[in-house]
């Protein structure tokens, strides 16, 4: 059925007559080109060294597999060698690999080979059937289902219909809900709002090394230094939680800048401030979606996530001067304590890594 | 016959015996398939996810999908005492304690990227050749949504092992969940079994990779291959081919061992590349730890579109009231992966809202001769690419010494921009193929041979068309666009319908308006009859020619119009 007038065509007809070639452009089709003989089908000297060469490929793929073996009882998996163009490499891996490898590949070549030079090539021509079924078909097929949903009653048994439809749109509930302790919630948990809210720094937290874990003298950091700090009770925290979490939050970068280079800070006062001689301390999850930040310019004082590029320059109050991160890096703030160590005043004030829907403007 | 071939007859018979299926062998060892390099893409894709059930298989017999954090004392010295979890460390174990491991591990990588490529090209040659138009149009669905699962299991697969790279991109996904406006939160909770990372993610994604999605693949590739068999093939238009029939080789013996073969050819390659070319090295990465990463991390090539997407989208954020919307994640990776995979489901359909074509087509389109379509498939393959060098930016900062601002706010630009300018130069280069098709119809090939007449007229001698260009420009269909109605009948009563046929016959002048329609039979037949004519005159000049003693070397001198005759001579 077309709706195109198209002239001559015979779109809608379709005939199983084999001599019918036509074209849906009504034209009749160019007839098939004559065959050709390989030399494979008219001289028996080519058809043999085809058969002899199909062989080999089939034989040394054999003897592949058996050097294989060797390679995997030889080669001592320890054994590294370096090859030109491909660099170093396991021996054991390249010898598995290109036995196992060539031998596949002449499997296939040698089918393949063989079905060319050997396998008739004389093209087929087949004819298709209409995909539609013939009208009778359609129509027995139609009121065979039509008898059998009436005999069912659905169509005039309104309360069934309705009472079976109500019961399989509910059916999914159970489904889904069940889904529910996939987050399995201690009864005093926070809400996921006040999860992705607090982190462990507190109040006189000291700020640490992350690896070492060494506390941190301010003179220990040099104008232009960038350090990756945690808190102090992280690794107390994460031998016990057994997970990640807490680093996934606290993870921070100390950066020290003269004190005349600092534009902004995100707060503080002059009996309070929430640096200390010039030393910085940021959050290092980018507020974008949560890679950690550690490309630091100290020139420019702007620092780059390497996910996404997104730059905040840490000298003015961490902004946003480029990319897709719309908040900027949190500042934690800091002081010293009795002994002289960096630590934290507070918690952060405002929300760590990714934005998400009950965050809110903080 | 041989005694093999005794012995499968008897196997036949045995079966028969019991299943009956006689009828259904003598039809289907016998079917024939068409013939083109350019059908054996959906087949590498099948192929690729064999290898990827097998390879895939052995590594679950050493993988530890889990993320309790152990201390590494493998064989891998680097990484000798180092804290890790279990997932990573087993993948430790499968690349330097278990011979063939590594291949493997490379082979499983190798043949995803394969798979995810041969599906994208095979889905391309199906777009650009019209092969999903009625009644392929269900099939076409069923590779769309087979392309949107291999790209999920590919992703899923890449996070599994746990390594730095890895682990950055889960926290990126995890990052996409979160700003999923009013869901996203307990989303991502519910995944991660509470805050990012947890320990149950891996387990989790697990069970998704190895089971739930390969299920699925493996269902809808089973299908996807009944629909072929029981539609048959499309055939590319050339000799004694319409679209009544199909014309090729029978499945026994040619298409069997050429097929057959093809797997082996491409399980041999993958084994081949795994064996010399290192795939995701995960020890150089080492164990993922939420506040590391490394620069130019890069995600897997069928992510680099979506990451571009991230990269360059401005810094939208709304906070309405106690709530946040995060556009410029929500936007790229949500709202924009969802519209372009709907799309590319949806487009069969809009093609045939569109044109009114509802005809069944079994002999493919040459690109050229529906512009429109090949345009618009141009146009996104340019947009993909404008994304993907997105996502590369980077890359390309530092490689070329370039501002990575300056590149992100010329990339904001030209993702609107070169598209379109991709789709009007694409359908201009169709319109012209198509032009020069009619011309050869009419006029045969040029043979660049320029010929003088006695008379002193150059003529360039045109050859004519051979059979197979011929029948191959002849399977053009005209098709015409819808006529535009008028709003109103006869009568002056407003038709209902009036502005939707409208509409439609808009888009349909504009997917055929520009067409060119091939000459008529008469047209053809009169213009081979004239050419016959000219070709007997040239050769008539020629053999004159021929006929002529050569006393000296040629004397070349320019005529009075300028530039230099050819010497017949050489002809």
């Amino acid at each position: 059925m077309s709706d195109i007038a198209t002239p001559g065509t015979t779109a809608d007809e379709h005939g199983h007559d084999s001599g019918d070639l036509e074209l849906p452009n009504g034209r009749p089709a160019p007839a098939p080109l004559p065959h050709e003989p390989r030399r494979a089908d008219v001289d028996p000297k080519a058809a043999r060294r085809a058969e002899r060469q199909v062989s080999t490929m089939f034989i040394v793929a054999s003897l592949l597999f058996l050097a294989f073996l060797a390679a995997y009882i030889g080669i001592d998996k320890n054994v590294v060698i370096a090859l030109p163009v491909i660099g170093t490499m396991s021996a054991s891996n390249l010898a598995l690999g290109l036995t196992l490898g060539l031998a596949l590949f002449l499997i296939g070549a040698g089918a393949i080979h063989w079905a060319k030079k050997l396998m008739p090539d004389i093209e087929v021509v087949q004819e298709r059937h209409v995909l539609e079924s013939s009208p009778t078909d359609r129509e027995e097929a139609i009121s065979v289902f039509e008898a059998g949903a009436t005999e069912s009653g659905f169509g005039s048994r309104k309360i069934i219909r309705r009472s079976l439809i109500t019961s399989l749109v509910l059916l999914p509930l159970p489904l889904v809900i069940i889904l529910r302790d996939m987050w399995v919630t201690p009864t005093d948990s926070p809400s996921p709002n006040e999860l992705l809210s607090e982190t462990i720094w507190t109040k006189g937290e000291r700020i640490v090394t992350d690896g070492s874990y060494r506390p941190i003298r301010p003179e220990d950091i040099p104008v232009g230094g960038l350090v990756n700090v945690v808190p102090a009770s992280l690794e107390k925290v994460e031998e016990a939680e057994g997970t990640l979490n807490e680093r996934a939050k606290a993870a921070s970068i100390l950066v020290r800048m003269t004190p005349a280079e600092i534009r902004s800070q995100q707060g503080g006062s002059a009996e309070e401030p929430w640096d200390v001689q010039g030393i910085l301390a940021f959050s290092k999850i980018c507020t974008h979606v949560g890679c950690p930040i550690s490309l630091y310019q100290q020139r420019t004082h702007q620092l780059l996530c390497p996910c996404h590029q997104s730059t905040f320059d840490l000298a003015d109050s961490a902004k946003v001067v480029f990319g897709p991160a719309a908040r900027r890096m949190p500042q934690l703030p800091i002081t010293v304590d009795s002994e002289g160590y960096l630590v934290a005043r507070s918690d952060f004030q405002e929300h760590v890594g990714p934005s998400f829907w009950e965050q809110g403007a903080s | 016959m041989s005694a093999v071939v005794k012995a499968g007859g008897a196997l036949a018979e045995y079966t028969d015996e019991r299943l009956g299926i006689a009828p259904f062998m003598k039809r289907s060892l016998n079917k024939v398939f068409p013939d083109h390099w350019s059908f054996m893409l959906g087949e590498i894709a099948l192929y690729s996810f064999i290898i990827l059930l097998l390879s895939g298989t052995y590594l679950t017999l050493w993988f530890k999908p889990s993320m309790t954090e152990i201390v590494y004392n493998g064989s891998y010295v680097p990484l000798d005492g180092v804290k890790m979890s279990e997932a990573y460390a087993s993948t430790l174990n499968i690349s330097f304690d278990v011979r063939g491991g590594l291949l493997m591990r490379q082979i499983h990588h190798w043949a995803a990227l394969f798979f995810l490529v041969a599906m994208t090209v095979h889905m391309l040659r199906v777009f650009f050749t019209g092969a999903f138009r009625k009644p392929r149009e269900l099939n076409w669905v069923m590779g769309a949504g087979l392309l949107t699962l291999g790209i999920l299991e590919g992703f899923a697969g890449y996070s599994l092992p746990d390594d730095l790279l890895s682990g950055t991109g889960l926290r990126i996904a995890e990052g996409i969940v979160l700003a999923i406006p009013i869901l996203g939160t307990w989303l991502s909770f519910l995944l991660f079994n509470g805050q990012f990372p947890g320990l149950d993610f891996i387990p989790r994604l697990y069970t998704v990779h190895v089971l739930l999605i390969p299920g699925i693949i493996l269902a809808l590739v089973t299908v996807h291959l009944m629909l072929v068999w029981h539609q048959k093939h499309t055939q590319y238009p050339g000799p004694g081919r319409t679209e009544k029939n199909v014309v090729g080789f029978p499945l026994l013996p040619v298409y069997m061992a050429k097929a057959g073969g093809f797997f082996f050819i491409v399980f041999g390659v993958t084994t081949l590349m795994a064996a010399i070319i290192t795939i995701n090295p995960i020890w150089a990465f080492g164990p993922y730890t939420p506040d590391q990463v490394s620069a130019g991390s890069q995600p897997d090539w069928y992510m680099g579109w979506l990451d571009g997407a991230v990269r360059i989208t401005p810094n939208w954020e709304w906070n309405i009231g106690n709530y946040s919307i995060s556009w410029n994640i929500f936007l790229p990776a949500v709202v924009l992966a969802g519209a372009i995979f709907t799309a590319l489901g949806a487009y069969p359909f809009i093609e045939r809202w569109a044109t009114g074509d509802n005809r069944e087509h079994h002999i493919l389109d040459r690109p050229r001769n529906a512009p429109t379509r090949t345009a618009l498939g141009v146009m996104a393959i340019g947009f993909y690419g404008m994304l993907w060098i997105s996502g590369g930016n980077d890359i390309i900062a530092t490689t070329f010494d370039l501002s990575i601002n300056t590149i992100t706010y010329v990339l904001r630009v030209a993702v609107f921009v070169v598209p379109p300018i991709i789709f009007v130069i694409t359908k201009r280069i169709c319109l012209s193929l198509q032009r020069r098709d009619h011309d050869k119809l009419l006029h045969g090939i040029e043979s660049g041979n320029i010929l003088r007449t006695p008379e002193g007229e150059f003529i360039e001698i045109h050859l004519p068309l051979g059979d197979k260009e011929k029948a191959k420009i002849l399977g053009k269909v005209d098709h015409v666009p819808i006529a535009l109605e008028s709003g109103v009948d006869e009568n002056g009563v407003a038709n209902p319908k009036g502005r939707t046929a409208r509409l439609r016959a808009k888009f349909s002048h504009w997917f055929y308006g520009d067409n060119v329609y091939l000459p008529t039979a008469a047209e053809i037949e009169a213009a081979e009859a004239h050419a016959a004519h000219d070709y007997h005159e040239q050769h008539a000049v020629i053999d004159d020619f021929r006929g002529l003693e050569i006393t000296s070397e040629p004397v070349l001198h320019s005529p009075a119009i300028g530039g230099h005759e050819s010497n017949p001579h050489q002809h």
